[in-house]
């Protein structure tokens, strides 16, 4: 190897004093080119959204139309009145729906998730990683080729069409519990707990006051994904609910956009409703920047 | 190997022996009990639904006879023109979307990841933040964004003198919406990887005369395989499930029909004919592929990782 890098770094060395003038242009049109392209993948991600904003401002005409948003074409809050009266204003409800799901749902499938990751990192017991196998290949299948045996046990047990047949299944993920796991290895010291056994604290006393604070971070990261995850699922309320006061956002903005051929307008109500739709989740994501980052690094490691 | 360790130590380790038994019993309950009812016995229930046909009484009203037909269900699946049509689609639609999108996301990851790259932050945000958007949302307005009258992209199409149809051609209008909802998601994830790429590795190649481009193709891409690989598991799987997007589409443009997609076609056997048995051996039929073709692609694309893992640990 050493062999092979002396006559380089020879080549290394004698590069700068060549003509200076042209490599610092070379060096300038680089990164103007690399900054180029980010930014223009950048328009192409954010346009869209700024589409979405501002055509939640226009009346319906304006928005078939076409036309451009001016200051005196702006309707923003005759939509959004519009939005939370409409139906009986169920816009509300499918919101607030969304929130229970999301919120709670998220909430206790992570702590499901921090449960089963700490035992598969703390704890030896036999079967230990055939367990944890079965529970990676439950990553592998299509969550939409489980709605539809799931609905048909769903309308056997008697919960089709309530809270429960959306909210249940949500709480499951096994990429959580893999993520959990990898957090596990990297926030919880073996020490800290072997220290916390010495002083007589129970297994669960243990993780209750030490385990799970220290992996508290992860605990976000999970709640966060999740949380996007419920938020937008659409094929399980679809295939579950029909009480149209039951459902969340999504299906809800769903079922309006299928009346847009029929009722022009529905179209505004369509357009303000997914802007307010995605506004939490920007937030969360802005917010949260440290965690999601950390989720897919942790993810990508294997 | 650990039972007989702790075996041969004296009784303190046997407490804690005996409480090391009930607290994993207790932390990974709620979970497997999930795990059980919502995954494994609704795999069960698929596959043993998937081998029973409903006869209907005469007039279809009333509780039919339910007879075991094998791989009845199967075969008229697999007999089916819609629903081969449906996986063709969805080839189809794995060989434009992978490519461009891990590409893609590839390319905007070593970018980010250069030495020239400013406002690493924003970008990063920028290019995420479609993820934060749901998917029938980032479809719906893609619909309106493909509709003339109201977008402002046909318009500016139009003035450069130029007529797509962007509605008339469903599959590119699907994957556009797909690569504008993971691009970014996926970056983030290769550039996470680039940044652990230890400096050692990168000063070397520059040592050793690499260029940049070289450094990218022969150095960080070789490294970060385990990567691409998870990703292109999660992408496939996620391709065989496409459903939201057509589904937007279905009423806006004419070449999406209800068994576009084999996960439309489950759908439609379900809840417009209450055929179950179709569906559900098509809904197996569509695990299996998957769990397969993830498979397939975890082995072409694995690197010894198992052994980085080791080290970064």
């Amino acid at each position: 190897m050493t062999t092979l890098t002396r006559p380089d770094r020879t080549r290394v060395q004698t590069a700068p004093p060549a003509p200076r003038r042209p490599v610092r242009r070379l060096l300038y049109l680089s990164k103007f080119a690399v900054n180029g392209a980010l930014a223009l993948a950048a328009a192409y991600t954010l346009l869209p959204l700024g589409w979405l904003l501002t055509a939640a401002a226009k009346k319906t005409g304006d928005l078939l139309g076409g036309r451009p948003l001016t200051p005196e074409r702006w309707n923003l809050t005759q939509n959004l009145s519009d939005l939370f009266t409409a139906d009986g204003g169920v816009y509300v409800h499918w919101y607030l729906n969304s929130l229970l799901y999301a919120g709670i749902g998220a909430l206790l499938c992570a702590f499901v998730c921090i449960c089963a990751g700490y035992a598969f990192e703390v704890y030896a017991f036999r079967g230990k990683e055939k367990l944890f196998g079965l529970v990676l290949l439950g990553v592998l299948v299509p969550s939409t080729a489980l709605a539809l045996p799931m609905y048909l046990i769903a309308s056997k047990v008697g919960v089709v069409n309530t809270f429960w047949a959306v909210f249940l299944p949500s709480l499951v993920n096994p990429f959580g519990v893999y993520l959990a796991r990898v957090f596990c290895t990297g926030y919880v010291p073996g020490e800290v707990l072997e220290a916390a056994r010495m002083d007589g604290a129970s297994e669960l006393r243990t993780f209750w006051s030490i385990g799970l604070p220290m992996v508290m971070p992860g605990f976000v990261t999970i709640f966060l994904f999740q949380f996007t995850a419920i938020w937008n699922n659409f094929f399980l309320p679809l295939v579950m609910l029909s009480d149209n006061r039951l459902f969340p956002v999504s299906l809800g903005l769903y079922t309006w956009n299928t009346e847009t051929r029929a009722f022009p307008e529905y179209y505004p109500l369509v357009v303000t409703g997914s802007l307010l739709a995605v506004i939490p989740l920007v937030i969360a994501f802005v917010a949260l920047q440290r965690h999601w980052k950390a989720g897919l690094t942790a993810g990508s490691v294997k | 190997m650990t039972s007989r360790a702790t075996r041969s130590q004296p009784s303190r380790a046997a407490v804690g022996r005996r409480g090391r038994v009930g607290a994993p019993a207790i932390l990974l309950a709620p979970f497997l009990v999930l795990f059980t009812a919502c995954t494994l016995i609704p795999i069960g229930y698929a596959a043993y639904l998937s081998l029973f046909t409903e006869k209907r009484s005469g007039l279809g009203f009333g509780g039919g006879r339910t007879l075991f037909t094998g791989l009845g269900n199967y075969t008229r699946a697999l007999t089916d023109h819609a629903f081969l049509e449906g996986f063709w689609t969805t080839a189809q639609y794995c060989l434009l979307y992978i490519p461009i999108m891990i590409g893609t996301s590839l390319l905007l990851a070593l970018l980010l990841d250069s030495t020239l790259a400013r406002a690493r932050r924003f970008f990063q945000l920028a290019l995420f933040l479609p993820h934060a958007v749901p998917g029938i949302i980032a479809a719906l307005i893609w619909m309106y964004l493909y509709t003339p009258g109201i977008s402002p992209v046909v318009e500016v199409l139009n003035s450069l003198g130029t007529q797509v149809d962007l509605l008339g051609h469903p599959l590119p209008a699907v994957v556009n919406i797909a690569v504008w909802e993971w691009t970014g998601y996926n970056m983030v994830i290769f550039y996470a990887a680039l940044q652990a790429v230890p400096r050692e590795v990168l000063e070397a190649a520059v040592v050793d005369g690499a260029g940049p481009l070289r450094t990218a193709f022969s150095v960080k891409i070789p490294l970060i395989r385990a990567s691409i690989s998870m990703v292109g598991m999660f992408t496939v799987i996620g391709s065989l499930q496409l459903f939201t997007e057509p589904m937007i589409l279905h009423g806006t443009s004419p070449g999406v029909v209800t068994t576009w997609t084999p996960n439309m076609y489950a759908y439609t056997a379900a809840f417009e004919r209450g055929d179950y048995g179709l569906a559900a051996a098509a809904s197996v039929l569509l695990a299996v592929v998957a769990a397969t073709l993830s498979f397939v692609v975890t082995r072409l694309t694995r690197v010894r990782s198992d052994r980085r893992a080791e080290a970064t640990t």
